[in-house]
């Protein structure tokens, strides 16, 4: 292990300068109370620049990462991404800009995000969009406070979200957030929505239904105009998580297909770099109706010139100080104009094209969760055919890791059991496929002969595999000075 | 060790220990099984009023978290603190150092519904659950 | 420009092995009326032709590296060394997802524990989570988190509270109907007599922000111990870096520390990506949202670190979660980290000072200026309010003709505040900049 930072270094060392003190110095007391100030200092590391600069090297190098690393984790649309828009992005012409100046001082950021809403208008089918949500998660709280709002306006609140059992675990979290009371929908057989089930769970009391398409087992919802009609026919609203639109940007619209909210994930579909956990940018995009209950404020052209209007009576508020996560919303606006319309598309087929070709490679050594027909940008195993032989999804996971592969997303969706959910995306080559594919089925043989190499893995990492357990019985969440 | 079998058992893999008025509450060995590692155990508080068949208190593992019931009504009147400390005690010890907390009973009638160990053993096997 | 590295021989190859004859059946799911013709955006462009498009875009805006500027208000110009860029930009840390594969994942597991220590060694708490999205949004978790602890239903802050925050707040509790009581300030502080009179056993929480919007110092000691009196939860939203010089919440009896960590390192970027911080007494530690690093053991007993706690968590217990967050601002609380083990002990100290003396010699040079005159007489950080002897959005669009942002109105958040701005002056301040502005702004 890497020593902690606080660890290194020795006492009155540092790593920054400050320029001399050009103003008449003076006690901090001479301007604050005793009473106010601080008693116990704060035991900040002493390290030199270098020091630190190694500490977190090597760190960093303890990482897999997708500039180093295949990283087909589902759901999660792990692409590459693109040098020259995080050059962009720092430009201190961005990135040097204070929330607070004079509208006038800004016009080409405005502008920057005036269009990034507009494109994403055109990309979802929608007709207005906010830049403000911080996340995916942040952008359903964002959509689900809109359809409360709306609902509110027309003296009907409602009180139920309906959501299906195959959803990620921020739908419900954002939709209880926001005081509606979770109702599940099972999944039909065909891994999609059961049009039975929702017709009975719908219903006048139903203010939303969540909907991931395609869903979290890479199936398109072919039946989504019925559903949008049920569901509307009830009164509700439909809302799209639109964590999955790597398979359809470019290809088919929410807003066509009936969704009335959205939300996008940046850093998803649109190349954002995910930071090792953000950070994220999750627009969320309405139909006109719905318009006016966007966050404040908004984006307007007046007299020719970018404002920010904060006149927005019906607004659900803000979700978050300022306008949104800008410095990623700048990435994304570089990808969508790198790409074009037609570039998203191909992006969207290669996508589908990469997950497909993945499923047929490994179909004979693992067992898909639903099959008989394509997958769009992600796929779904089981590993519970490989539990006879003692070994479990988790251990495959771990096995990936020593030959230098990130593992997929597993035991999600909740719905398959032992699931191994695997998203290539489209900026991988067939050779990195192959050779994954190469590697997946090497650990079934590996399973079936030696089992205990599988699971006692990873080998090879820079710890070998950590005790949850003892993580979160005896909980050690903080360094301490020794004695302290 | 207790005599398991004069403990009651609900289809929600809690079982009950009557003591005149008092019930004592716990999960049952396969339960403990099926989470796997214990890592906190949520009691409720001493004084609160619980209804047969609601929320009582929460088992997480490392991967997962599951509501416990409580199989009859009442109010609590102990907490086994020992569980919070150290949660590995409801793997090690499921039917005796591992209990939850104690339910001053409301309704002894409650108990009719609840199943033998015998009767509790046969309903995993069905697969009920 | 495209990302994708396939040739048309590969894509044949795979449609061959998918045993598809083109790439449009692989989309047979979606009915043919939802398919689009075209997207209605303009054809891709090559980065030379990207960079000249945005470099264009980009020199309408005059940013605060070419002005002098002023502004404060939530969003703070520190300088930031070198070495936080450097570090962050590094592609294992910036293309990592949030580390569900621990072992393949320790340089940003390390990373976040070391952050996690070095909030709580900031604020003087316990327990820290690996980031929230802003200050703001941090704030309007702890006030859910205290609802939710408490089972009572009223929220006391400040009118000095950040006017956004304010807004954060009401929006994100709109859902579970809570009674929010505004508590006026007098001469720039919590207005603890009207306090007193205000809080009740029904009150969950009392919020203080220290500094507060207006820059002034709050007695936040004072404050904890009303709050305290009637059992409610104690939040203090604090500015880090003042942390240098103020005492922490630890110190003052706060449950739950926020705030926005932007100051420690991260740009201004019009507003985001900025970096919540949230850290609470031991008491509350399973009640905290967000992921959460605990230093464990390998299979050899080497020492490593894991995501813990995360039976909280939305991906486990969904509707009953503590949160909905999932993507935080991992990559911002790297930065911090970067940071505040750059400056160190010494270095945060040395900041803080800096801004404190620079801002007090600015506020007595404008002082000394006909026409304006400090509002408050409380002690104050790196900001204080003016009062304009004229309309201070127009003196704020002159200023800008001489490359200077001369603070921020007041007007916009407070409507009998028109004649008041706030200044914010940091270590980034040359006595030259100070001069010069003070020179400017006697003209105006």
């Amino acid at each position: 292990m890497e020593k902690l930072i606080f660890e290194t270094g020795s006492e009155g060392r540092n790593g920054c300068s400050l320029p001399k003190l050009d103003v008449p110095d003076a006690a901090e007391s001479s301007f604050i109370p005793g009473n106010l100030l601080r008693r116990k200092e704060a035991l900040l590391p002493e390290v030199s620049e270098l020091d630190c600069i190694r500490h977190f090297t090597r760190l960093s190098r303890l990482n897999y990462s997708v500039d180093t690393n295949f990283y087909p984790l589902g759901s999660c649309t792990m692409k590459y991404n693109p040098r020259i828009n995080e050059k962009i992005a720092s430009l201190p012409q961005f990135s040097a800009l204070h929330p607070y100046q004079p509208e006038s001082s800004v016009q080409g950021m405005l502008k920057l995000l005036y269009d990034t809403e507009q494109m994403l208008c055109r990309i979802c089918g929608m007709d207005a969009f906010t830049l403000q949500p911080a996340a995916g998660a942040h952008g359903e709280l964002t959509g689900m406070l809109i359809a409360r709002a709306y609902h509110v306006s027309k003296g009907d609140p409602r009180k139920k979200v309906l959501i299906p059992d195959s959803a990620h675990g921020t739908n419900p979290a954002s939709a209880a957030l926001c005081g509606y009371e979770v109702v599940t929908v099972k999944s039909g057989p065909d891994g999609r929505i059961d049009i039975g089930a929702l017709k009975d769970a719908a219903g006048q009391d139903v203010a939303v239904m969540m909907l991931t398409n395609p869903n979290t087992l890479g199936l398109f919802e072919k039946d989504i105009k019925k559903i949008a009609d049920i569901i509307h026919g009830s009164g509700a609203l439909l809302y799209l998580d639109g964590a999955n639109m790597n398979a359809l940007a470019g290809v088919s619209r929410p807003g066509d297909m009936g969704f009335d909210i959205c939300h996008v994930n940046l850093h998803k579909t649109f190349s954002t770099p995910h930071g090792g956990g953000g950070p994220g940018s999750g627009p969320v995009g309405v139909k006109a109706a719905l318009a006016d209950y966007l966050p404040a404020p908004r984006i307007k052209i007046k007299r020719n010139k970018f404002t920010l209007d904060s006149d927005c009576k019906k607004s659900i508020g803000k979700v978050k100080a300022f306008y949104g996560n800008i410095g990623v919303v700048i990435k994304a606006y570089c990808y969508i104009r790198s790409l074009g319309g037609e570039g998203l598309r191909d992006a969207a087929f290669e996508a589908v094209l990469n997950a497909n070709y993945l499923k047929a490679k490994l179909r004979g050594n693992y067992t898909p969760a639903f099959d008989g027909e394509p997958c769009m940008h992600e796929f779904v195993l089981t590993g519970k055919d490989k539990k006879p032989m003692g070994v479990r999804t988790l251990d495959i996971a771990k096995r990936l890791l020593d030959y230098g592969y990130y593992a997929p997303t597993i035991y999600f969706p909740l719905i398959v059991e032992e699931a191994i959910m695997i998203e290539p995306t489209e900026t991988e080559s067939k050779q990195t496929l192959d050779a994954f594919a190469d590697v997946m089925i090497k650990i079934t043989g590996e399973a079936a002969s030696d089992p205990s190499l599988v699971t006692s893995a990873p080998h090879t990492t820079p710890v070998r595999r950590l005790d949850e357990v003892a993580a979160a019985r005896e909980l050690n969440l903080r360094w301490k000075k020794t004695g302290a | 060790m207790a005599d398991t079998g004069k403990l009651l058992f609900a289809k929600t893999h809690e079982w009950l220990r009557v003591e005149g008025n008092i019930g004592y509450v716990g999960i049952t060995d396969h339960a403990q099984k099926e989470i796997t590692d214990v890592v906190f155990v949520e009691l409720p508080k001493v004084g609160k009023e619980v209804s047969k068949e609601g929320e009582a208190a929460v088992v997480e593992s490392v991967k997962a978290a599951f509501s416990i019931y409580a199989p009859v009504s009442g109010r609590v009147i102990k907490a086994n603190d020992a569980v919070e400390k150290d949660p590995s005690i409801v793997n090690k010890s499921p039917y005796d150092d591992g209990w939850f907390f104690a339910i001053e009973m409301k309704d002894p009638e409650e108990t009719a519904s609840l199943m033998s160990l015998k009767d509790y053993e046969e309903f995993i096997k069905s697969g009920a659950h | 420009m495209k990302y994708s590295p396939h040739t048309s021989k590969d894509k044949e190859q795979m449609l061959e092995a998918i045993g598809a004859a083109s790439e449009e059946e692989l989309f047979s799911a979606i009915p043919s009326d939802l398919r689009l013709g075209k997207v209605d955006l303009p054809d891709g462009i090559s980065e030379m032709e990207l960079k000249r498009s945005v470099m264009e875009m980009a020199g309408d805006n005059y940013s605060t590296n070419k002005l002098i500027s002023f502004l404060g208000g939530g969003a703070y110009e520190h300088y930031i060394p070198q070495a936080v860029e450097s570090i962050i930009s590094r592609g294992e840390f910036l293309t990592a997802y949030t580390p569900y594969q621990a072992e393949a994942s320790q340089g940003t597991l390390q990373s976040i524990y070391e952050y996690q220590s070095l909030i709580c060694e900031l604020t003087g708490m316990d327990v820290a989570n690996a980031s929230m999205y802003d200050g703001a949004s941090s704030l309007a978790e702890a006030a859910l988190l205290a609802v939710r602890d408490t089972g009572r239903k009223q929220v006391v802050y400040p009118a000095s509270l950040h006017p956004e925050y304010k807004q954060v707040l009401k929006t994100y509790m709109e859902g579970i109907k809570v009674e929010f009581i505004e508590i006026p300030h007098a001469a720039g502080i919590y207005d603890t007599e009207v306090l007193e009179r205000q809080i009740s056993d029904g009150t969950a929480c009392v919020i203080a922000q220290n500094p507060n919007f207006f820059g002034c110092i709050e007695d936040c000691s004072a404050i904890g111990q009303i709050c305290h009196s009637k059992g409610a939860i104690f939040i203090a939203c604090v500015n880090p870096l003042s942390l240098g010089l103020l005492s922490s919440p630890g110190e003052y009896g706060a449950d739950i520390a926020v705030g926005e960590g932007q100051p420690l390192g991260i740009p201004l970027s019009y507003g985001g990506p900025y970096l919540g911080f949230f850290a609470v007494k031991e008491k509350y530690m399973r009640k905290i949202p967000g992921r959460v690093v605990g230093m464990t053991r390998d299979s050899e007993g080497k020492p490593g670190f894991v995501l813990t706690l995360q039976a909280r968590e939305q991906h486990i217990r969904r509707e009953k979660a503590t949160s909905n967050i999932c993507s935080n601002e991992g990559l911002m609380a790297l930065a911090a980290t970067v940071y505040l083990s750059l400056i160190g002990k010494k270095g945060l100290k040395e900041i803080a000072r800096q801004n404190l003396l620079k801002s007090h010699y600015l506020a007595v040079q404008i002082s000394k200026l006909g026409g304006f005159e400090p509002v408050f007489n409380t002690p104050f950080f790196n900001e204080f309010v003016v009062k304009c002897g004229r309309d201070p959005e127009k003196i704020i669009s002159d200023l800008l003709k001489h490359g200077i942002i001369g603070g921020l109105p007041l007007g916009r958040f407070y409507p009998d505040m028109r004649n008041c701005m706030s200044i914010c002056v940091t270590e980034t301040k040359s006595r030259a900049d100070l001069d010069k502005f003070v020179e400017v702004l006697g003209k105006h």
